[in-house]
């Protein structure tokens, strides 16, 4: 069972609407209701949770009654990549990339923390080469030269062309 | 007459010499982002609007429209060439797109594509001029009820006619609803949501959402597949269609014109429907069905005129109700009210040369497309060549920038990562992104007409029945629900979404 859960698309989908909805509803409580008539700050807020929550029993149920196939039919190459790469519809057949995952937010967060200790320059090197190294296809020596020709392009357009006031090196 | 009095003075608005350069900067990097898959309109869109901060209103919008509908003709070019289309809207150009370019008619497929793009794109001008004003006069007479319910409207269609599971779309819908009313309640100024972190109270940055979902999340989507991409090496000699090829189009163009301009003003229908229907109906009025799939020319006339039809008319509920009827014209919202311009049906009256100038812009930059971009395409083409690896890295530079450039804030850049997960998880459990970002933009305005037609009417719920074009609005929500909810149109949902995607 636990492993069938665990390939359950819907399943979790709904437990997320759920918790949502229930931590929505939850802090909400904090917040005036109002009434009808004067709606408190609260109100809205509480209706949406709780229509978060609705919706979410509703996939997780139908995520329960519908077992997956035990061998979904391979998908054919050329549709897999489709899905991948087209933008905002979300690929759901094939594989992902845990590497990405973690990987990608970090070297955003790195570059806000040096935007502010650091300055441009280290900032973006780091961005663009942690981002870089997310890649499964990650090659040494192109992503130095990439970091090093991007950082320098970005330097020149956004400093230097649209003016932007960030020090170079160096906090701010 | 007075529609060509405003459309000369938006013509005048737009051949001015910035924002034909905006303009043209617009449909520029629209193409590219059209042929380089992996990137959408969405989340270039967003990673640009920083920059459209320091011009004008006008010139913003003539620039983010350009990369919208210049997207879906770089897209169809990709569909041609290689059978990849670049934007979903160009799924149905690829089947006889691409038989026509191994066939060696890849010119007369791209030329016929444009062609119909234009016109398609000249009679959504022409619709927009024509039918703009009524409806803004119109919707001025609205109250917060009749706003209230045109607004639940709105994104209940969105949201189930969109692809994907409708229940997941609807619960994006209310995700975005309660994303958008975190920060400081405008009514009592209470904080909600804010968890006592100063940075959220002036609510979450509308661009800090889209990036994070539509070019991080998306990224880090992409990243788990591999992917390679074989150019077809196509003879571009001879562009130009024959005297039967177009004599075979013009039909398919008018229709689908048709098809796309009926489709394009319902919120939530992306592209992709009223390309695969302008295919579907062309099949069935074939004397000989076929041919498609076999390189048919009629098979890229109709969806490619369908596809631009949808999204010029898209502007027309977004520019006269305030109401964005997708995901791009929910950012195209998001700009103008980063400008300080209340979107709704004042922006014509108060800001004609915005309404105007757009409109002509849009026909400038279809022409733009056809008469600069078509002889480019060997070039752009060549991009594709660009491996995925090497532009993932400049797209989140230029994600990271443009979000710190907004408020300086290294806490925003936090919040993008945090959002580019989020993105990521609901895409992964099936979740569609756009009605989420629909509901995030007009959450606060959503609540703000519920409080006050509730005020109005003492507290009771029945006033939205009980105004005529309130009730009118609810009647059709109810009706969208019930007719997607009958089993046979969901199957045939299913089957329709399923082929488009």
């Amino acid at each position: 069972m636990k492993l069938e859960l665990s390939d359950n698309k819907d399943f979790w989908a709904g437990l997320m609407l759920i918790a949502t909805g229930a931590a929505t509803m939850y802090i909400a409580r904090n917040y005036a209701f109002g009434s009808t008539l004067r709606m408190g700050p609260g109100y809205f807020p509480t209706v949406l949770g709780g229509i978060l929550i609705l919706f979410g029993l509703y996939i997780l149920v139908s995520g329960l009654r519908s077992r997956p196939p035990p061998n979904p039919p391979p998908q054919s190459a050329s549709k897999t990549r489709v899905n991948a790469l087209m933008p905002g519809e979300g690929g759901e057949g094939g594989s992902w990339s845990l590497r990405a995952l973690i990987g990608l937010p970090v070297a955003f967060v790195l570059f806000g923390v040096l935007m502010t200790y650091a300055g441009f320059v280290p900032a973006l090197l780091v961005l663009i080469f942690g981002s870089a190294l997310a890649s499964p296809q990650f090659k040494l020596a192109e992503v130095l030269l990439l970091s090093v020709i991007l950082t320098a392009l970005c330097v020149a357009l956004f400093v230097w062309g649209l003016g932007l006031p960030y020090p170079l090196l160096g906090g701010s | 007459m007075d529609l060509f009095g405003n459309l000369f003075f938006g013509f005048g608005v737009a051949l001015s010499l910035q924002n034909l350069l905006y303009c043209l900067i617009g449909v520029s990097v629209g193409t590219l982002i059209g042929v380089l898959p992996g990137i959408g309109p969405l989340g270039t869109i967003a990673i640009l609007m920083p920059i459209t901060y320091s011009i004008s209103p006008v010139g913003a919008l003539i620039m983010l429209a350009g990369i919208y509908y210049g997207a879906q003709y770089g897209g169809s070019t990709t569909a041609i060439l290689v059978n990849l289309p670049g934007e979903t809207s160009a799924v149905v150009t690829c089947i006889d797109g691409y038989q026509m370019a191994r066939q060696g008619r890849a010119g007369p497929a791209l030329a016929i594509a444009a062609i119909g793009s234009f016109f398609a794109g000249t009679v959504g001008t022409l619709l927009i001029a024509l039918f703009g004003p009524p409806l803004a006069e119109v919707a001025l007479k609205f109250g917060a009820p009749e706003y209230f319910s045109l607004m639940l409207m709105g994104l209940v269609a969105a949201a189930v006619l969109a692809q994907g599971d409708m229940v997941k779309s609807l619960a994006m819908v209310v995700m975005g609803l309660l994303l958008g009313i975190v920060g400081t309640d405008v009514n009592t100024g209470a904080q909600r949501f804010s968890l006592g972190i100063t940075e959220l109270t002036d609510g979450i940055g509308f661009i800090v959402v889209a990036v994070g979902v539509f070019a991080v999340g998306e990224i880090i989507n992409n990243l788990g597949e591999t992917s390679e991409r074989v150019v077809f090496n196509s003879n571009l000699s001879h562009l130009f269609p024959t005297r039967d090829d177009l004599r075979r189009s013009i039909g398919p163009i008018l229709r689908g014109t048709g098809l796309g301009c009926f489709f394009g003003v319902l919120p939530g229908t992306g592209p992709a429907i009223a390309s695969f229907s302008s295919y579907i109906v062309e099949k069935k009025l074939a004397d000989d069905p076929s041919r498609f799939g076999n390189g048919a020319i009629e098979g890229v006339a109709g969806p490619e005129s369908a596809n631009n039809a949808d999204a010029q008319c898209k502007f027309i509920p977004m520019l006269t109700l305030g109401l964005p009827a997708s995901g791009v014209m929910a950012l195209m919202l998001g700009a103008l009210q980063i400008q300080g311009i209340q979107p709704g049906p004042e922006v014509m009256t108060m800001r004609p040369d915005l309404f105007w100038g757009l409109i002509a812009s849009m026909w400038i930059g279809n022409l733009m497309l056809v008469v600069l971009n078509l002889p480019m395409i060997g070039l752009w083409v060549k991009l594709l060549a660009l491996p995925y690896r090497l532009l993932f890295p400049a797209i989140m530079a230029f994600s990271a920038i443009g979000i710190y450039s907004v408020n300086n804030s290294s806490f925003e850049i936090y919040l993008t990562a945090l959002f580019g997960i989020l993105g990521f998880v609901w895409m992964r459990l099936g979740f569609p992104l756009a009605p989420m970002l629909l509901g995030f933009v007009l959450g606060p305005m959503v609540e703000e007409h519920l409080r006050r037609a509730m005020l109005m009417s003492g507290g009771d719920p029945t006033v939205f029945i009980r105004r005529p074009i309130s009730l009118a609005f609810i009647i059709a929500t109810v009706l969208i629900l019930i007719v997607m909810v009958a089993p046979a149109v969901r199957k045939r949902r299913v089957e329709i979404t399923d082929n488009a995607t």
